[in-house]
Protein backbone atom coordinates (compact mmCIF):
# COMPACT_ATOMS: atom_id res chain seq x y z
CA UNK A 1 0.00 0.00 0.00
CA UNK A 2 1.26 3.57 -0.50
CA UNK A 3 1.11 6.59 1.18
CA UNK A 4 -1.48 7.82 -0.74
CA UNK A 5 -4.04 4.57 -0.73
CA UNK A 6 -3.29 5.00 3.75
CA UNK A 7 -4.07 8.33 3.66
CA UNK A 8 -7.06 8.18 1.20
CA UNK A 9 -8.15 4.82 3.73
CA UNK A 10 -8.09 7.17 6.83
CA UNK A 11 -10.13 9.82 4.96
CA UNK A 12 -13.79 9.89 4.94
CA UNK A 13 -16.24 10.97 2.04
CA UNK A 14 -17.13 14.62 1.71
CA UNK A 15 -14.96 15.78 4.74
CA UNK A 16 -12.87 18.63 4.86
CA UNK A 17 -9.36 18.54 4.50
CA UNK A 18 -6.59 21.16 4.68
CA UNK A 19 -2.66 20.01 3.50
CA UNK A 20 -0.21 21.76 4.82
CA UNK A 21 2.66 22.23 2.66
CA UNK A 22 0.51 20.35 -0.01
CA UNK A 23 3.27 20.80 -2.74
CA UNK A 24 1.55 20.01 -6.06
CA UNK A 25 -1.32 19.55 -5.06
CA UNK A 26 -1.55 16.07 -5.79
CA UNK A 27 -3.24 14.63 -2.59
CA UNK A 28 -5.83 16.87 -2.44
CA UNK A 29 -6.71 16.26 -6.27
CA UNK A 30 -6.51 12.17 -5.42
CA UNK A 31 -8.78 13.07 -2.52
CA UNK A 32 -11.21 15.23 -4.45
CA UNK A 33 -11.81 12.38 -6.75
CA UNK A 34 -12.27 9.73 -5.10
CA UNK A 35 -13.38 10.93 -1.64
CA UNK A 36 -15.15 13.76 -2.82
CA UNK A 37 -13.49 16.23 -0.07
CA UNK A 38 -13.55 19.78 -0.35
CA UNK A 39 -9.93 20.54 0.29
CA UNK A 40 -7.67 23.07 0.15
CA UNK A 41 -3.92 23.53 0.73
CA UNK A 42 -1.28 25.86 2.03
CA UNK A 43 2.00 25.96 0.21
CA UNK A 44 4.84 28.64 -0.49
CA UNK A 45 6.52 27.27 -3.52
CA UNK A 46 5.63 29.60 -6.56
CA UNK A 47 5.25 26.53 -8.87
CA UNK A 48 3.75 24.47 -6.71
CA UNK A 49 0.90 27.01 -6.19
CA UNK A 50 0.21 27.70 -9.93
CA UNK A 51 0.22 23.73 -10.14
CA UNK A 52 -2.48 23.56 -7.77
CA UNK A 53 -4.53 26.25 -9.09
CA UNK A 54 -3.97 24.71 -12.59
CA UNK A 55 -5.61 21.52 -10.98
CA UNK A 56 -7.87 23.56 -9.35
CA UNK A 57 -7.24 22.93 -5.78
CA UNK A 58 -7.54 25.95 -3.57
CA UNK A 59 -4.27 27.11 -2.09
CA UNK A 60 -3.11 29.40 0.08
CA UNK A 61 0.44 30.77 0.13
CA UNK A 62 1.73 30.91 3.28
CA UNK A 63 4.81 30.37 5.47
CA UNK A 64 3.58 27.10 8.23
CA UNK A 65 6.40 28.84 10.43
CA UNK A 66 4.85 32.09 10.30
CA UNK A 67 2.18 30.31 12.45
CA UNK A 68 -1.64 29.54 11.57
CA UNK A 69 -3.44 31.15 13.82
CA UNK A 70 -5.93 32.20 10.67
CA UNK A 71 -7.36 28.79 10.62
CA UNK A 72 -9.36 28.61 13.80
CA UNK A 73 -10.39 25.50 15.95
CA UNK A 74 -11.45 22.38 14.60
CA UNK A 75 -12.25 24.02 11.33
CA UNK A 76 -11.50 20.95 9.43
CA UNK A 77 -11.87 16.96 9.93
CA UNK A 78 -8.70 16.16 8.33
CA UNK A 79 -5.12 18.36 8.18
CA UNK A 80 -2.10 16.67 6.65
CA UNK A 81 1.28 17.12 7.04
CA UNK A 82 2.81 15.23 4.60
CA UNK A 83 6.99 15.07 4.60
CA UNK A 84 7.33 18.48 5.91
CA UNK A 85 7.29 18.59 9.96
CA UNK A 86 11.35 17.95 9.74
CA UNK A 87 11.57 21.44 7.77
CA UNK A 88 9.52 23.67 10.44
CA UNK A 89 11.49 25.87 12.32
CA UNK A 90 9.13 24.47 15.19
CA UNK A 91 7.61 21.34 15.14
CA UNK A 92 6.19 20.78 18.73
CA UNK A 93 4.09 24.29 17.74
CA UNK A 94 3.19 22.78 14.30
CA UNK A 95 1.95 19.85 15.91
CA UNK A 96 0.16 21.84 18.47
CA UNK A 97 -1.44 23.91 15.89
CA UNK A 98 -2.45 21.28 13.33
CA UNK A 99 -4.22 19.38 16.39
CA UNK A 100 -6.52 22.29 17.30
CA UNK A 101 -7.11 22.83 13.74
CA UNK A 102 -7.76 19.53 12.55
CA UNK A 103 -10.01 16.75 14.28
CA UNK A 104 -7.47 13.97 12.66
CA UNK A 105 -4.49 15.10 11.68
CA UNK A 106 -2.47 12.84 9.36
CA UNK A 107 1.35 13.09 9.84
CA UNK A 108 4.00 11.25 7.69
CA UNK A 109 7.66 11.92 8.84
CA UNK A 110 11.31 10.56 7.63
CA UNK A 111 12.49 8.01 10.24
CA UNK A 112 16.16 9.52 10.89
CA UNK A 113 16.40 5.99 13.03
CA UNK A 114 16.45 3.74 9.84
CA UNK A 115 19.22 1.19 9.73
CA UNK A 116 20.69 2.95 6.62
CA UNK A 117 21.05 6.58 8.67
CA UNK A 118 22.20 4.47 12.02
CA UNK A 119 25.03 2.52 10.01
CA UNK A 120 25.71 5.46 7.41
CA UNK A 121 26.63 7.15 10.99
CA UNK A 122 28.25 4.69 12.80
CA UNK A 123 30.78 3.79 9.99
CA UNK A 124 31.63 6.45 7.72
CA UNK A 125 31.07 9.00 11.20
CA UNK A 126 29.23 11.32 8.94
CA UNK A 127 25.95 12.95 8.88
CA UNK A 128 23.96 10.42 6.59
CA UNK A 129 23.24 10.77 3.10
CA UNK A 130 20.96 8.39 1.75
CA UNK A 131 18.02 8.17 -0.38
CA UNK A 132 15.41 9.53 1.50
CA UNK A 133 16.96 12.21 2.41
CA UNK A 134 19.47 13.08 0.16
CA UNK A 135 21.17 16.25 1.08
CA UNK A 136 24.44 17.54 3.14
CA UNK A 137 24.08 18.52 6.58
CA UNK A 138 25.07 21.88 5.95
CA UNK A 139 22.44 22.16 2.46
CA UNK A 140 19.55 20.17 3.49
CA UNK A 141 16.24 21.69 3.91
CA UNK A 142 15.65 18.80 6.87
CA UNK A 143 16.50 20.54 9.59
CA UNK A 144 14.58 18.40 12.88
CA UNK A 145 15.14 14.93 11.48
CA UNK A 146 13.81 12.16 14.20
CA UNK A 147 13.63 8.90 14.58
CA UNK A 148 9.99 7.18 15.33
CA UNK A 149 10.67 7.12 18.59
CA UNK A 150 11.36 10.47 18.76
CA UNK A 151 8.32 11.53 17.63
CA UNK A 152 6.16 9.42 19.75
CA UNK A 153 7.56 10.63 22.92
CA UNK A 154 6.63 14.14 21.77
CA UNK A 155 3.35 13.64 20.83
CA UNK A 156 3.10 11.92 24.54
CA UNK A 157 4.66 15.16 25.78
CA UNK A 158 1.73 17.06 24.18
CA UNK A 159 -0.84 15.09 24.85
CA UNK A 160 -1.63 14.05 21.39
CA UNK A 161 -2.64 10.72 20.97
CA UNK A 162 -1.53 8.40 17.58
CA UNK A 163 -4.63 6.43 16.81
CA UNK A 164 -2.84 4.57 14.12
CA UNK A 165 1.04 4.18 12.82
CA UNK A 166 1.80 2.72 9.49
CA UNK A 167 6.08 1.99 8.75
CA UNK A 168 6.93 2.77 5.61
CA UNK A 169 9.80 1.26 3.60
CA UNK A 170 12.23 3.53 0.87
CA UNK A 171 9.85 1.74 -1.88
CA UNK A 172 6.64 3.87 -0.02
CA UNK A 173 4.80 0.56 1.00
CA UNK A 174 4.00 -0.82 3.61
CA UNK A 175 5.19 -4.53 4.33
CA UNK A 176 4.83 -6.80 7.16
CA UNK A 177 8.48 -6.91 8.14
CA UNK A 178 8.81 -3.27 8.83
CA UNK A 179 6.79 -3.87 12.27
CA UNK A 180 8.88 -6.37 13.60
CA UNK A 181 10.85 -3.63 14.18
CA UNK A 182 10.05 0.37 12.94
CA UNK A 183 12.45 2.27 14.46
CA UNK A 184 14.73 0.51 12.50
CA UNK A 185 13.38 -0.96 9.09
CA UNK A 186 11.19 1.92 8.41
CA UNK A 187 12.04 4.76 6.26
CA UNK A 188 9.33 6.88 7.02
CA UNK A 189 5.65 6.46 8.94
CA UNK A 190 2.59 7.62 8.67
CA UNK A 191 1.14 8.71 11.88
CA UNK A 192 -2.40 9.35 12.55
CA UNK A 193 -2.98 11.83 15.44
CA UNK A 194 -5.40 13.80 17.36
CA UNK A 195 -5.65 15.64 20.21
CA UNK B 1 8.96 46.33 -28.98
CA UNK B 2 6.61 46.12 -31.22
CA UNK B 3 3.22 47.18 -29.06
CA UNK B 4 0.83 45.59 -31.40
CA UNK B 5 1.96 42.51 -31.70
CA UNK B 6 0.12 40.36 -29.15
CA UNK B 7 -2.28 43.34 -28.86
CA UNK B 8 -6.00 43.01 -29.51
CA UNK B 9 -5.10 46.08 -32.11
CA UNK B 10 -7.90 48.84 -32.67
CA UNK B 11 -10.95 48.78 -30.38
CA UNK B 12 -13.57 51.65 -30.14
CA UNK B 13 -16.18 52.31 -27.54
CA UNK B 14 -19.87 51.80 -27.17
CA UNK B 15 -22.47 52.97 -25.44
CA UNK B 16 -25.70 52.33 -23.55
CA UNK B 17 -28.79 54.41 -22.44
CA UNK B 18 -30.81 52.50 -19.65
CA UNK B 19 -33.69 54.87 -19.06
CA UNK B 20 -35.34 53.66 -15.40
CA UNK B 21 -34.43 54.88 -12.48
CA UNK B 22 -31.74 53.55 -10.61
CA UNK B 23 -32.01 54.37 -6.91
CA UNK B 24 -28.68 54.77 -5.32
CA UNK B 25 -27.30 53.33 -1.94
CA UNK B 26 -27.45 57.35 -0.51
CA UNK B 27 -31.13 57.33 -1.35
CA UNK B 28 -30.89 59.27 -3.96
CA UNK B 29 -32.25 58.54 -7.62
CA UNK B 30 -30.98 58.76 -10.98
CA UNK B 31 -33.53 58.93 -13.91
CA UNK B 32 -31.45 57.68 -17.22
CA UNK B 33 -27.88 56.64 -17.31
CA UNK B 34 -25.64 56.64 -20.36
CA UNK B 35 -23.08 53.82 -20.08
CA UNK B 36 -19.97 53.91 -22.40
CA UNK B 37 -17.70 50.46 -22.66
CA UNK B 38 -15.50 48.69 -24.17
CA UNK B 39 -15.84 44.74 -25.29
CA UNK B 40 -12.72 42.49 -26.78
CA UNK B 41 -12.68 39.42 -27.97
CA UNK B 42 -16.04 37.03 -29.06
CA UNK B 43 -18.70 36.37 -26.58
CA UNK B 44 -19.60 32.07 -26.82
CA UNK B 45 -22.87 31.12 -28.16
CA UNK B 46 -23.37 29.92 -24.73
CA UNK B 47 -22.67 33.03 -23.01
CA UNK B 48 -20.19 31.56 -20.69
CA UNK B 49 -17.31 32.98 -21.39
CA UNK B 50 -17.97 36.37 -20.34
CA UNK B 51 -15.46 38.28 -18.01
CA UNK B 52 -16.21 41.90 -16.17
CA UNK B 53 -12.74 43.77 -15.82
CA UNK B 54 -13.52 46.52 -13.72
CA UNK B 55 -11.36 49.77 -13.35
CA UNK B 56 -9.57 51.72 -10.62
CA UNK B 57 -9.91 55.12 -8.90
CA UNK B 58 -8.70 57.01 -12.21
CA UNK B 59 -9.16 54.47 -14.65
CA UNK B 60 -12.03 54.37 -17.19
CA UNK B 61 -13.61 52.09 -20.35
CA UNK B 62 -10.37 51.60 -22.24
CA UNK B 63 -8.87 49.01 -20.96
CA UNK B 64 -7.04 47.33 -23.78
CA UNK B 65 -5.85 47.72 -27.92
CA UNK B 66 -5.63 51.51 -29.08
CA UNK B 67 -7.65 53.74 -30.41
CA UNK B 68 -7.50 54.34 -34.28
CA UNK B 69 -5.00 57.36 -35.13
CA UNK B 70 -3.58 57.20 -31.71
CA UNK B 71 -2.04 54.22 -31.11
CA UNK B 72 0.14 55.76 -28.44
CA UNK B 73 -2.63 55.56 -25.88
CA UNK B 74 -2.92 51.91 -25.00
CA UNK B 75 -5.76 50.85 -22.66
CA UNK B 76 -4.54 50.84 -19.11
CA UNK B 77 -4.72 47.22 -19.00
CA UNK B 78 -3.01 46.00 -22.24
CA UNK B 79 -0.38 44.21 -20.47
CA UNK B 80 -2.84 41.42 -19.54
CA UNK B 81 -5.66 41.74 -21.76
CA UNK B 82 -5.37 40.30 -25.64
CA UNK B 83 -4.55 37.20 -27.11
CA UNK B 84 -2.60 34.65 -25.27
CA UNK B 85 -2.55 37.59 -22.70
CA UNK B 86 -3.41 36.66 -19.01
CA UNK B 87 -6.94 37.27 -19.49
CA UNK B 88 -6.83 35.79 -23.45
CA UNK B 89 -9.10 37.50 -25.71
CA UNK B 90 -9.11 34.01 -27.87
CA UNK B 91 -11.01 32.46 -25.31
CA UNK B 92 -12.56 35.37 -23.35
CA UNK B 93 -15.19 37.94 -24.26
CA UNK B 94 -14.03 40.54 -22.12
CA UNK B 95 -15.90 43.85 -20.87
CA UNK B 96 -14.23 47.17 -19.18
CA UNK B 97 -17.26 49.96 -18.75
CA UNK B 98 -16.47 53.44 -17.42
CA UNK B 99 -18.36 53.62 -13.90
CA UNK B 100 -20.77 55.86 -12.56
CA UNK B 101 -19.69 59.02 -12.28
CA UNK B 102 -16.73 58.78 -14.18
CA UNK B 103 -15.80 61.50 -16.81
CA UNK B 104 -15.20 59.82 -20.14
CA UNK B 105 -18.48 58.73 -21.25
CA UNK B 106 -20.81 57.12 -18.57
CA UNK B 107 -23.10 59.67 -16.81
CA UNK B 108 -21.51 61.35 -14.22
CA UNK B 109 -20.46 65.23 -13.00
CA UNK B 110 -19.60 66.88 -15.97
CA UNK B 111 -23.21 65.51 -17.56
CA UNK B 112 -25.97 67.58 -18.14
CA UNK B 113 -28.86 66.61 -15.25
CA UNK B 114 -32.17 66.54 -16.62
CA UNK B 115 -33.91 67.80 -14.20
CA UNK B 116 -32.44 71.05 -14.58
CA UNK B 117 -30.71 71.06 -17.54
CA UNK B 118 -27.18 72.33 -16.26
CA UNK B 119 -24.26 70.54 -15.70
CA UNK B 120 -24.21 67.92 -12.08
CA UNK B 121 -21.09 69.79 -11.15
CA UNK B 122 -20.63 69.20 -7.10
CA UNK B 123 -23.98 68.31 -7.59
CA UNK B 124 -23.96 64.51 -8.86
CA UNK B 125 -24.94 62.59 -5.83
CA UNK B 126 -22.14 60.38 -4.12
CA UNK B 127 -21.95 56.57 -5.19
CA UNK B 128 -20.68 53.65 -3.98
CA UNK B 129 -19.21 50.67 -5.45
CA UNK B 130 -22.53 48.84 -4.69
CA UNK B 131 -24.11 50.98 -6.82
CA UNK B 132 -21.15 50.50 -9.40
CA UNK B 133 -21.65 47.22 -9.18
CA UNK B 134 -25.60 47.68 -9.91
CA UNK B 135 -25.24 49.86 -12.93
CA UNK B 136 -22.42 46.81 -14.60
CA UNK B 137 -25.02 44.30 -13.55
CA UNK B 138 -27.92 46.27 -15.93
CA UNK B 139 -24.91 46.20 -18.39
CA UNK B 140 -24.50 42.51 -18.31
CA UNK B 141 -28.50 42.37 -18.67
CA UNK B 142 -28.43 44.28 -21.66
CA UNK B 143 -25.37 42.20 -22.83
CA UNK B 144 -27.63 39.16 -22.68
CA UNK B 145 -24.80 38.10 -19.73
CA UNK B 146 -26.39 36.09 -17.28
CA UNK B 147 -23.23 34.82 -15.27
CA UNK B 148 -19.88 36.20 -15.38
CA UNK B 149 -17.07 33.73 -16.07
CA UNK B 150 -15.15 35.93 -13.75
CA UNK B 151 -15.30 39.70 -12.58
CA UNK B 152 -11.48 41.05 -11.74
CA UNK B 153 -9.81 44.31 -10.94
CA UNK B 154 -7.17 45.55 -9.09
CA UNK B 155 -6.72 47.92 -6.35
CA UNK B 156 -10.42 49.55 -6.09
CA UNK B 157 -11.55 47.76 -9.37
CA UNK B 158 -11.16 44.19 -6.93
CA UNK B 159 -12.95 45.77 -4.58
CA UNK B 160 -15.89 45.94 -7.35
CA UNK B 161 -14.99 41.87 -7.67
CA UNK B 162 -15.59 41.59 -3.87
CA UNK B 163 -18.63 43.68 -4.19
CA UNK B 164 -19.90 41.54 -7.19
CA UNK B 165 -19.72 38.23 -5.23
CA UNK B 166 -21.41 39.11 -2.16
CA UNK B 167 -24.78 41.18 -4.62
CA UNK B 168 -24.39 38.87 -7.08
CA UNK B 169 -23.50 35.45 -5.69
CA UNK B 170 -25.49 33.30 -8.60
CA UNK B 171 -24.02 35.65 -11.43
CA UNK B 172 -20.43 35.47 -11.15
CA UNK B 173 -18.38 32.31 -11.19
CA UNK B 174 -14.75 33.70 -10.86
CA UNK B 175 -13.78 36.52 -8.32
CA UNK B 176 -9.75 37.79 -8.89
CA UNK B 177 -9.00 40.81 -5.96
CA UNK B 178 -6.20 41.87 -6.72
CA UNK B 179 -4.27 44.53 -4.65
CA UNK B 180 -7.31 45.44 -2.68
CA UNK B 181 -7.87 45.85 0.89
CA UNK B 182 -11.44 45.28 2.55
CA UNK B 183 -11.75 48.52 3.43
CA UNK B 184 -9.56 51.76 4.31
CA UNK B 185 -7.17 52.20 6.54
CA UNK B 186 -6.90 56.05 8.17
CA UNK B 187 -3.64 56.33 6.48
CA UNK B 188 -5.41 55.84 2.94
CA UNK B 189 -8.00 58.09 4.03
CA UNK B 190 -6.02 60.40 4.75
CA UNK B 191 -4.09 60.36 2.13
CA UNK B 192 -7.24 60.59 0.52
CA UNK B 193 -8.18 63.77 2.11
CA UNK B 194 -5.50 65.30 1.22
CA UNK B 195 -6.17 65.05 -2.72
CA UNK B 196 -9.72 66.55 -1.61
CA UNK B 197 -8.32 69.52 0.12
CA UNK B 198 -5.71 70.04 -2.82
CA UNK B 199 -8.27 70.44 -5.19
CA UNK B 200 -11.25 71.99 -3.07
CA UNK B 201 -8.94 75.16 -2.15
CA UNK B 202 -7.52 75.48 -5.40
CA UNK B 203 -9.41 79.18 -5.87
CA UNK B 204 -10.66 78.33 -9.30
CA UNK B 205 -12.52 74.98 -8.25
CA UNK B 206 -15.33 77.89 -7.39
CA UNK B 207 -17.71 75.30 -5.48
CA UNK B 208 -17.59 73.20 -8.25
CA UNK B 209 -18.90 74.59 -10.33
CA UNK B 210 -16.01 75.46 -12.32
CA UNK B 211 -17.04 74.34 -15.46
CA UNK B 212 -20.11 76.67 -15.37
CA UNK B 213 -17.54 79.67 -14.65
CA UNK B 214 -15.28 78.59 -17.50
CA UNK B 215 -12.30 77.50 -15.05
CA UNK B 216 -10.97 74.00 -13.97
CA UNK B 217 -8.75 73.73 -10.83
CA UNK B 218 -5.86 72.33 -12.70
CA UNK B 219 -3.07 73.14 -9.92
CA UNK B 220 -5.05 71.20 -6.96
CA UNK B 221 -6.07 67.94 -9.36
CA UNK B 222 -2.15 68.25 -10.27
CA UNK B 223 -0.98 67.97 -6.52
CA UNK B 224 -4.06 65.39 -5.74
CA UNK B 225 -2.31 63.50 -9.02
CA UNK B 226 0.75 64.03 -7.48
CA UNK B 227 0.34 62.51 -3.92
CA UNK B 228 -1.48 59.74 -4.80
CA UNK B 229 1.54 58.77 -7.28
CA UNK B 230 4.02 58.34 -4.89
CA UNK B 231 1.34 56.00 -3.19
CA UNK B 232 1.03 53.82 -5.79
CA UNK B 233 5.41 53.45 -6.34
CA UNK B 234 7.42 51.71 -3.38
CA UNK B 235 10.57 53.49 -2.39
CA UNK B 236 12.43 50.69 -4.04
CA UNK B 237 10.49 51.63 -7.44
CA UNK B 238 11.61 55.34 -7.42
CA UNK B 239 14.95 54.69 -5.72
CA UNK B 240 15.29 52.85 -9.28
CA UNK B 241 13.84 54.60 -11.43
CA UNK B 242 14.89 58.19 -10.32
CA UNK B 243 16.95 57.55 -7.53
CA UNK B 244 18.43 61.07 -6.79
CA UNK B 245 19.07 61.84 -10.31
CA UNK B 246 19.64 65.70 -11.87
CA UNK B 247 17.68 66.36 -15.23
CA UNK B 248 20.81 69.25 -15.54
CA UNK B 249 23.41 66.75 -13.97
CA UNK B 250 24.16 69.50 -11.38
CA UNK B 251 22.42 71.59 -8.38
CA UNK B 252 21.06 75.05 -9.77
CA UNK B 253 20.19 76.03 -5.96
CA UNK B 254 16.47 76.93 -6.87
CA UNK B 255 12.94 75.57 -7.04
CA UNK B 256 12.74 74.23 -10.54
CA UNK B 257 12.20 70.83 -10.85
CA UNK B 258 16.26 69.48 -10.74
CA UNK B 259 15.60 65.96 -9.07
CA UNK B 260 14.07 63.31 -11.59
CA UNK B 261 11.71 62.84 -9.40
CA UNK B 262 9.98 65.92 -9.42
CA UNK B 263 9.65 66.25 -12.96
CA UNK B 264 8.02 63.00 -13.44
CA UNK B 265 5.50 64.05 -10.82
CA UNK B 266 5.10 66.96 -12.47
CA UNK B 267 4.48 65.54 -16.09
CA UNK B 268 1.95 62.98 -14.45
CA UNK B 269 0.15 65.87 -12.68
CA UNK B 270 0.35 67.82 -15.76
CA UNK B 271 -1.30 65.25 -18.31
CA UNK B 272 -4.04 63.78 -15.65
CA UNK B 273 -5.11 67.66 -14.86
CA UNK B 274 -5.92 67.67 -18.52
CA UNK B 275 -7.82 64.66 -18.53
CA UNK B 276 -9.96 64.51 -15.40
CA UNK B 277 -12.83 65.92 -14.36
CA UNK B 278 -11.86 67.57 -10.85
CA UNK B 279 -15.53 66.64 -9.48
CA UNK B 280 -15.42 62.86 -10.30
CA UNK B 281 -12.05 62.57 -8.61
CA UNK B 282 -13.38 63.71 -5.61
CA UNK B 283 -16.27 61.74 -6.16
CA UNK B 284 -14.04 58.30 -6.95
CA UNK B 285 -11.81 59.19 -3.43
CA UNK B 286 -15.07 59.26 -1.51
CA UNK B 287 -16.26 56.41 -3.21
CA UNK B 288 -13.00 54.39 -2.03
CA UNK B 289 -13.31 55.94 1.84
CA UNK B 290 -16.83 54.35 1.77
CA UNK B 291 -16.06 51.05 0.70
CA UNK B 292 -16.72 48.41 3.68
CA UNK B 293 -18.54 45.50 3.19
CA UNK B 294 -18.83 44.74 6.38
CA UNK B 295 -20.50 47.88 7.63
CA UNK B 296 -24.01 46.28 7.65
CA UNK B 297 -22.71 43.42 9.16
CA UNK B 298 -21.44 44.69 12.72
CA UNK B 299 -17.94 45.03 11.02
CA UNK B 300 -17.94 41.35 10.45
CA UNK B 301 -16.26 40.51 6.83
CA UNK B 302 -17.04 36.40 7.68
CA UNK B 303 -20.82 37.65 8.11
CA UNK B 304 -20.44 39.98 5.27
CA UNK B 305 -18.69 37.22 2.89
CA UNK B 306 -21.72 34.24 3.70
CA UNK B 307 -23.45 35.02 0.32
CA UNK B 308 -20.26 34.49 -1.98
CA UNK B 309 -20.54 31.29 -3.84
CA UNK B 310 -17.89 32.51 -6.77
CA UNK B 311 -14.04 30.77 -6.60
CA UNK B 312 -12.36 33.51 -5.16
CA UNK B 313 -8.30 34.11 -6.09
CA UNK B 314 -6.54 37.08 -3.69
CA UNK B 315 -3.14 38.23 -5.06
CA UNK B 316 -0.82 40.84 -3.04
CA UNK B 317 2.15 42.22 -3.98
CA UNK B 318 5.18 42.50 -1.69
CA UNK B 319 5.82 45.95 -2.14
CA UNK B 320 2.46 47.31 -2.07
CA UNK B 321 2.43 49.94 0.84
CA UNK B 322 -1.28 51.12 -0.24
CA UNK B 323 -2.93 48.22 0.21
CA UNK B 324 -0.29 45.96 1.25
CA UNK B 325 -0.65 41.98 1.61
CA UNK B 326 -1.71 41.98 5.25
CA UNK B 327 -4.55 43.76 3.80
CA UNK B 328 -5.66 41.16 0.92
CA UNK B 329 -5.10 38.47 4.09
CA UNK B 330 -7.90 40.09 5.85
CA UNK B 331 -10.20 39.16 3.10
CA UNK B 332 -8.71 35.68 2.43
CA UNK B 333 -8.51 34.91 6.04
CA UNK B 334 -12.72 35.96 6.46
CA UNK B 335 -13.06 34.10 3.19
CA UNK B 336 -11.76 31.05 4.82
CA UNK B 337 -13.87 31.61 8.00
CA UNK B 338 -16.72 31.99 5.81
CA UNK B 339 -15.62 28.42 4.41
CA UNK B 340 -15.77 29.96 0.96
CA UNK B 341 -13.40 28.74 -2.21
CA UNK B 342 -10.37 31.16 -2.03
CA UNK B 343 -7.23 30.79 -2.99
CA UNK B 344 -4.15 33.53 -2.24
CA UNK B 345 -1.13 34.49 -3.76
CA UNK B 346 1.51 36.73 -2.48
CA UNK B 347 3.53 37.74 -5.49
CA UNK B 348 7.43 39.39 -5.72
CA UNK B 349 7.37 42.88 -7.15
CA UNK B 350 9.17 46.10 -6.82
CA UNK B 351 6.60 48.32 -8.34
CA UNK B 352 4.63 49.23 -5.74
CA UNK B 353 0.52 49.42 -5.58
CA UNK B 354 1.06 49.58 -9.16
CA UNK B 355 2.63 46.77 -9.50
CA UNK B 356 -1.05 45.04 -10.88
CA UNK B 357 -0.37 46.87 -13.49
CA UNK B 358 2.52 44.84 -14.92
CA UNK B 359 2.46 41.92 -16.42
CA UNK B 360 4.97 39.89 -14.43
CA UNK B 361 5.62 36.31 -15.15
CA UNK B 362 4.15 34.61 -12.18
CA UNK B 363 1.75 37.04 -12.05
CA UNK B 364 0.45 36.38 -15.51
CA UNK B 365 0.94 32.36 -15.30
CA UNK B 366 -1.18 32.72 -11.89
CA UNK B 367 -3.80 34.75 -13.83
CA UNK B 368 -4.27 32.27 -16.38
CA UNK B 369 -4.35 29.20 -14.14
CA UNK B 370 -7.41 30.23 -12.02
CA UNK B 371 -9.02 31.66 -15.12
CA UNK B 372 -8.48 28.42 -17.21
CA UNK B 373 -9.19 26.04 -14.20
CA UNK B 374 -12.98 24.29 -14.33
CA UNK B 375 -14.86 24.52 -11.27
Amino acid sequence: MSTLSIIERWVEEGTKVLDLGCGNGEILFELKKTKKITGLGVEIEENNIEECLLKNINVIEQNIDNGLINFSKNSFDVVILSQTIQVLKNPNTALEEITRIGKTCIVTIPNFGHWRSRISLLISGKMPVTNPLPDSWYGTPNIHLCTLKDFENLCNDLSISIEERVAINSGNKNKWYLNIWPNLFSASAIYKISK
Amino acid sequence: MDNNISSIGKVHTQSVKFDETLVLESGNQLDSLEMVFETYGNLNAEKTNAILVCHALSGNHHAAGYYENSDERKGWWDSLIGPGKAIDTDKYFVVSPNNLGGCHGTTGPTSINPKTAEIYGPDFPIITVSDWVNCQALLADHLDIKIWHSVIGGSLGGMQALRWSIAYPDRIKKAGIIAAAPKLSAQNIAFNEVARQAIITDPDYQEGYYLKAGKSPKRGLRLARMVGHITYLSDEAMRDKFGRELKEGKLNFGYDAEFEVESYLRYQGDVFSENFDANTYLLMTKLLDYFDPADKCNGSLVEAFKPIKAQVMVISFTSDWRFSPERSREISDALLEAEKNVSYLEIESTHGHDSFLFAEDRYVRAIKAFLGNNQ
